[in-house]
């Protein structure tokens, strides 16, 4: 039984980094095309927002996922356009977009907080009562949702000529500009992209992790997010050691609170913030810097000739 | 094979002489940026199988008109006829239409792959393994070899040349235009690249070529059209005119003062000195009395994973010498540059690798071997020699801190140690800069204009000015007329003569070999870290023949096939 | 086809007319995107069901309209604008400290920790001793990103923000276990500071307190150090090419580690004057997100010393209007967040629309004579314009 109980932590561990994981998924194919989308929080927020009302008022569990997908995809294009079209700071609407984020979600929701959900159903897989590892295999589709993500990034960015196109803009975008890509189209793609994925983790939040919506429920997972999208050298599997990390990280602060410790309870929910430092400082060791692949062109504007 | 490419060939020349339509008509384009002109009404026709030069100075508008046709900028007026038809707006239609371009800074990702910039350049959606053995059939056709599966960083400069070529060719073209290719090619790999160039046009491809050297031009093509401030002066035959006379219809009225100022600068033989393909060398070695510089065993990796290091470097520049230093760019000038300057120190126990006035100053900082008298003018106008978006005055006070001598009593006390900025006195040296060197573009607002306001030679001028302002000791200076019209060169050529006979010593490091051989008294050559034993000029003096015999040395061991190359075989010349 | 061009915009400034014309073109670039975000704001209310006119009345006119609201609004702005002071200094020298909230947070704790255990009460030098203990532990929390930032290369952005969650759980933990006054009921609170540790009040029966007068002295300091110190110019230089700075000799983490110190000592003492001014004693809330909402007021304010006043006092409004709009039209406090974020989006517009101009075109080739009445001018070397650096470009 032991064994068993050790998976089980492991699954649960997996399932709690599920919306880091979205989001972070998202991100880096935002930043390999030299986008930085500081505005995670906000997007997230907004999905767990829009994706708690939608299940409330519509009753469905997909359309709910969907909405929040779309709400964040567009959200995330007035970033999109401030920092595309009007070459705005990246830094600094990145965010604008959090502050806004955060304000509207809590207006959205005013009237949702207290509302309760059952969370949303497992998957079943077939032949759980057979045996006891198989049945913990049973999560909610947006986990899968997740490892599905990962794997198609992967592809997309290293198998395929469109990801081919987002890592070219994204190392020199002149050079792209140069050969005739429509720079700005990718990144508004990427963007969109990105947006949809945040607004799916914080859907992952509202509906799965705590099914209720409460003002600034994501606790600073959009920001953790981003640091796992350096951790990850920029490379979408080594996403999964990375939230699996951090989600360890927060769950052993859930359990350690149970076995009441000497330690005050807010230390260890310093935890992850603490381990996000420590993991940057870290990598940014002369060796691993050697080997990160940090797109070129991240963070820089792009102003097309005239 | 190459059965395949002479049909090839023959049946290129058969449509060239029955396709008597030229292949691309410019007609009257015109583009204005503001108050600049940058093409007004230009024409242009360019015939199948032909090499078209465009001559004209930095700014004369060739870079424009090139975007232009290449789609990349959207003219004011005119229009632009490929076969007979109107070529549709924007870069991707003119990719389309079969129109490419070898851009001078390469348009290359450095990230990449060779084979997946190959993939991007190509629009069709070809799988990897056949474009891999249609890019290795193109580069056996041409002649040259490049790496397809290292990232471009790895790459030389030659290299990334090879495989930008290769790109455009690869697309089969009509119509490749090239600006400034040879930049950044010693001279034996132009060569390589001029028969590449000939056997496209034999094939029928029409070829742009833009350039300033008027040699290659004379080498390379049949016609030419002569650009200067945004307008058609001039369409020479360039196998028929004279050099001379090709200079002075690029340069225009700039040639009569400049001749003005290379008679001042050097009496002796009175020719177009600034022109860059008339140099004249420096006759006479300096006595060599006092050492300013001496570099011995300098060793030094670079601060990036892929850049070139410096292994066991040795020479020194004497007091009234200009030293220079040959070697295309990327093999180690940046990190000789930082190690020289200050901004990099040298690792402990190494301080005796360099020594500024006897002084040993490895460990010592940017501002403490200013005070011992170095100026430096870097390559980077814009972010590293000057910033842009602040004022000349706050410009001039960046290499001015901490340094108490100078000419006169203003500029010794202009100067701040921290604390409050005397910004006031700052404005009035700024001023004595702008009208010593006779800076144009800072009129209206003097001091107070901001950097970015100036155009480049002016700029450059004024940075060269700065650094001579406290009178320094020894003057190192990278790459100071790249991008630079002629009159600003010859101002700073100028400058730099005159630096060295106040007593300074100059350190010149340029992949220009005609500004080398115009200035520098003794030229090593860097390739690879590694730098070679010096030439001294003089004795490349007495005849022409000797003149080119030594540019010919040069270019090899900037090659790496000099013999201080470890491994010859790596790189292969075009 | 329709075509949109943008292309830059410069005045010539020496001659009036292009003064004009310029002063034109700012008025309008900062008018229209602050309608368009009021008109946003107002579709916002309209979607809560109240009337827009009402809801944009009762969150930025109403507050205004006595003197206990004109207080308020002073007693809010003077915070931002200390916190926005010292993040001039980093935005310039292009260093992102985005954790001054974190600061904030911990020059209450060190102007509160004073004051309970190290100043005895009746010395003069106690008041001091109180801001001098909040500029020190801001600047020592800004210190940590300044070392990580500096000396491991660590990712600045990143984590100063971490470092704020972390603060924000130590003082949950201070208030609520070894500083928690004893006789405080089991609130999560400190003991009250003793009167004469208190700043005094200016104006009988609000919330206005010497405090506020801070923020004089220190938009001056900083306008001087910005402008016309070597430290200032060290930043500007740092802030839009590092290179220039290595090349003329400003030490790179000099400039990190000064301009953090300044920035954390700034957010420190404007916690600790909020303690010492206001609550007197540590509460878990003792800062309504100001260290963030100073990220904004910076650069509404253009990066400018006097900006950030002008800045402060308008970002102050929205806190009033959240707090007024939670009583009036039961919208959640957060909803101040929507103005803020909709204000510096505003800025962001701004910025662009002074500097660029957007045409339409229909279409590429035109008569000559149309395109020479195009006045707008270029710089002469059009490398210069589109180099990419990450400089705050507003």
């Amino acid at each position: 039984m032991l064994e068993i109980s050790w998976l089980a932590i492991a699954l649960t561990i997996a399932a709690a980094s599920t919306p880091l994981l979205l989001a972070a998924a998202g991100e880096l194919v935002v930043e390999r095309a030299g986008v930085l989308n500081l505005g995670l929080e906000g997007m997230m927020l907004m999905g767990a927002v829009i994706g708690f009302i939608v299940k409330v008022e519509s009753g469905s569990w997909f359309v709910a996922c969907l909405a929040a997908a779309c709400v964040g995809a567009l959200f995330s294009q007035a970033f999109a356009f401030f920092v595309l079209t009007l070459r705005a700071n990246q830094v600094a609407a990145g965010l604008a977009l959090t502050i806004l984020g955060g304000g509207l979600a809590a207006v959205l929701g005013a009237g949702y907080v207290g509302v309760s959900l059952a969370p949303m159903p497992r998957i079943p897989v077939v032949g759980s009562e057979l045996h006891p590892w198989l049945g913990l295999l049973e999560h909610s589709p947006l986990f899968w949702l997740g490892l599905l993500v990962v794997v198609g990034v992967q592809w997309f960015l290293f198998h395929s000529r469109a990801g081919l196109v987002l890592r070219a803009v994204g190392d020199s975008h002149d050079s792209a500009h140069a050969l005739g890509y429509s720079v700005l189209k990718v990144r508004a793609l990427a963007i969109a992209f990105g947006g949809a994925m945040a607004g799916l983790g914080g859907a992952y939040l509202s509906l799965v992790h705590t099914p209720l919506w409460s003002e600034g429920m994501t606790a600073g997972r959009g920001w953790i997010a981003l640091a796992l999208v350096v951790f990850a050298f920029w490379r979408p599997w080594r996403l999964l050691f990375g939230t699996f990390f951090f989600a360890s990280v927060t769950i052993l602060e859930i359990y350690a609170q149970g076995f009441s410790l000497a330690v005050p309870p807010q230390f260890f929910a310093m935890l992850p913030y603490l381990a996000t430092i420590a993991i940057l400082v870290f990598l940014s060791s002369a060796y691993w810097r050697g080997r990160s692949d940090a797109p070129a062109a991240l963070g820089k504007t792009f102003a097309p000739p005239y | 094979m190459e059965v395949c490419g002479c049909v090839f060939v023959t049946c290129a020349c058969f449509m060239a002489t029955f396709d008597v339509s030229p292949l691309l008509e410019i007609r009257a384009i015109s583009k204005r940026f503001g108050d600049l002109t940058a093409n007004d009404a230009i024409s242009l026709t360019l015939r199948r199988g032909e090499i078209h030069a465009l001559i004209g100075e930095n700014g004369a508008g060739k870079s424009t008109l090139m975007q232009i046709l290449y789609g990349r900028i959207t003219p004011d007026a005119g229009e632009i006829l490929l076969e007979g038809k109107p070529l549709a707006a924007g870069t991707a239609a003119a990719r389309a239409a079969g129109i490419t371009m070898v851009f001078q800074q390469f348009v290359l990702f450095e990230a990449l792959t060779g084979l997946e910039n190959l993939r991007l350049g190509l629009g069709n959606g070809m799988k990897p393994r056949a474009l891999r053995d249609k890019a290795l059939a193109f580069a056996e056709r041409y002649g040259f070899w490049v790496e397809l599966d290292r990232r471009v960083s790895e790459l030389s400069a030659g290299e990334h040349q090879r495989l930008e070529v290769l790109r455009c060719i690869m697309q089969e073209p009509k119509v490749l235009i090239m600006d400034e290719p040879t930049s950044v090619l010693t001279p034996q790999e132009a060569d390589g690249l001029f028969e590449t160039i000939r056997l496209l046009a034999r094939n029928g491809t029409g070829i742009v070529y833009i350039s300033h050297k008027l040699r290659e031009i004379r080498a390379l093509c049949e016609r030419a059209t002569v650009l200067r401030r945004g307008r058609v002066v001039a369409r020479p035959d360039p196998q028929k005119t004279e050099l001379d006379a090709m200079a002075r219809a690029m340069l225009g009225d700039d040639a009569v003062a400049l001749a003005d100022l290379a008679e001042t600068e050097d009496k002796a033989t009175g020719t177009l000195s600034a022109v860059p393909s008339v140099p004249t060398m420096p006759s006479v070695l300096p006595p060599r009395e006092t050492t300013r510089l001496f570099v011995e065993g300098l060793t030094l990796p670079s601060v990036h994973r892929q850049g070139v290091g410096l292994s066991d470097i040795s020479f020194s520049v004497a007091a009234g010498e200009i030293f220079g230093i040959a070697g295309i760019a990327g093999n180690g000038q940046n990190t000789l540059l930082e190690a020289l300057t200050g901004e990099r120190l040298l690792p402990h126990g190494q301080e005796q690798a360099i020594r500024l006035q006897g002084r040993a100053v490895g460990q010592l900082g940017v501002l403490a071997r200013r005070r011992l008298g170095l100026a430096t003018v870097p390559e980077d106008r814009h972010g590293h020699g000057a910033v842009g978006d602040l004022t000349l005055k706050e410009n001039i006070l960046l290499t001015s801190t901490h340094v108490t001598h100078g000419e006169d009593a203003l500029v010794r006390r202009f100067a701040c140690s921290g604390g409050w900025l005397r910004l006031r006195r700052a404005g009035m040296v700024a001023e004595q800069v702008l009208a010593r060197f006779a800076i144009q573009g800072a009129e209206a607002r003097g001091p107070d204009t901001l950097a970015r306001k100036l155009s480049g030679g002016n700029l450059q001028r004024f940075i060269v000015g700065r650094g001579l302002l406290h009178a320094p000791d020894l003057l190192l200076v990278l790459q100071p007329t790249w991008g630079v019209d002629a009159h600003a060169a010859a101002r700073i050529h100028q400058a730099l003569r005159e630096a060295a006979e106040r007593g300074a010593g100059v350190l010149l490091i340029s992949q220009d070999l005609d500004e080398l051989l115009a200035l520098s008294h003794r030229i090593a050559v860097l390739a690879r870290g590694q730098l070679s034993r010096p030439f001294i000029c003089a004795d490349f003096k007495d005849s022409p023949a000797g003149k080119s015999e030594l540019r010919h040395a040069l270019g090899l061991l900037m090659t790496g096939l000099g013999g201080t190359s470890t491994n010859p075989d790596r790189e292969k010349v075009l | 086809m329709l075509i949109v061009r943008i292309e830059p915009r410069e005045f010539d400034t020496t001659s009036t007319q292009g003064a004009r014309a310029h002063l034109r073109v700012l008025g309008l670039a900062a008018v229209v995107p602050l309608l368009v975000s009021l008109l946003l704001g107002g579709l916002i209310f309209l979607s809560n069901g109240i009337p827009p006119l009402h809801g944009l009345h009762a969150f930025f006119i109403a507050p205004l309209s006595d003197r206990l609201g004109l207080t308020e609004l002073l007693v809010k702005a003077a915070p931002l604008a200390l916190i926005a002071c010292g993040l001039l200094f980093v935005f310039r020298a292009n260093v992102w400290n985005i954790g001054a909230e974190g600061q904030f947070i911990l020059g209450a704790i060190g102007a509160t920790g004073t004051a309970l255990f190290l100043v005895p009460q009746d010395s003069p030098f106690c008041l001091p001793a109180l801001f001098l203990g909040g500029v020190i532990a801001g600047a020592a929390w800004a210190g940590v990103v300044a070392w990580l930032r500096a000396h491991l290369r660590v990712n600045e952005i990143l984590c100063s923000l971490m470092l704020v969650y972390v603060a924000q759980l130590l003082l949950h933990w201070l208030v609520q276990s070894p500083w928690r006054d004893p006789q405080g009921y089991n609130f999560p609170e400190t003991a009250l500071f003793e009167s004469s540790l208190m700043l005094p009040i200016l104006v009988e029966r609000t919330r206005l307190h010497l405090g506020v007068l801070f923020v004089v002295p220190a938009v001056a300091l900083t306008w001087l150090l910005l402008n016309r110190s070597l430290f200032g110019l060290a930043i500007s230089v740092a802030g839009r090419a590092p290179r220039a700075a290595r090349f003329a000799g400003f030490s790179q983490k000099r400039i990190i580690w000064m301009t953090l110190l300044v920035s954390g000592g700034f957010a420190g003492l404007a916690g600790a004057v909020e303690v010492v001014g206001l609550t007197g004693q540590l509460v878990p809330r003792i800062s309504p997100g100001y260290g963030f909402t100073a990220i904004i007021v910076a650069f509404l304010g253009g990066l400018h010393p006097l900006g950030v006043v002008a800045a402060a006092l308008l970002v102050a409004l929205t806190y009033l209007g959240g707090e007024a709009a939670q009583v009036t039209t039961q919208l959640p406090y957060a909803a101040a967040g929507i103005f803020q974020g909709l204000l510096l989006f505003s800025v962001l517009a701004f910025g662009f629309f002074s500097r660029h101009r957007v045409r339409f075109t229909r279409a590429v080739q035109r008569p000559a004579g149309q395109v020479l009445q195009a006045s707008a001018n270029l710089p002469a070397n059009p490398s210069a314009n589109s180099s990419t650096n990450p400089r705050v470009d507003l």
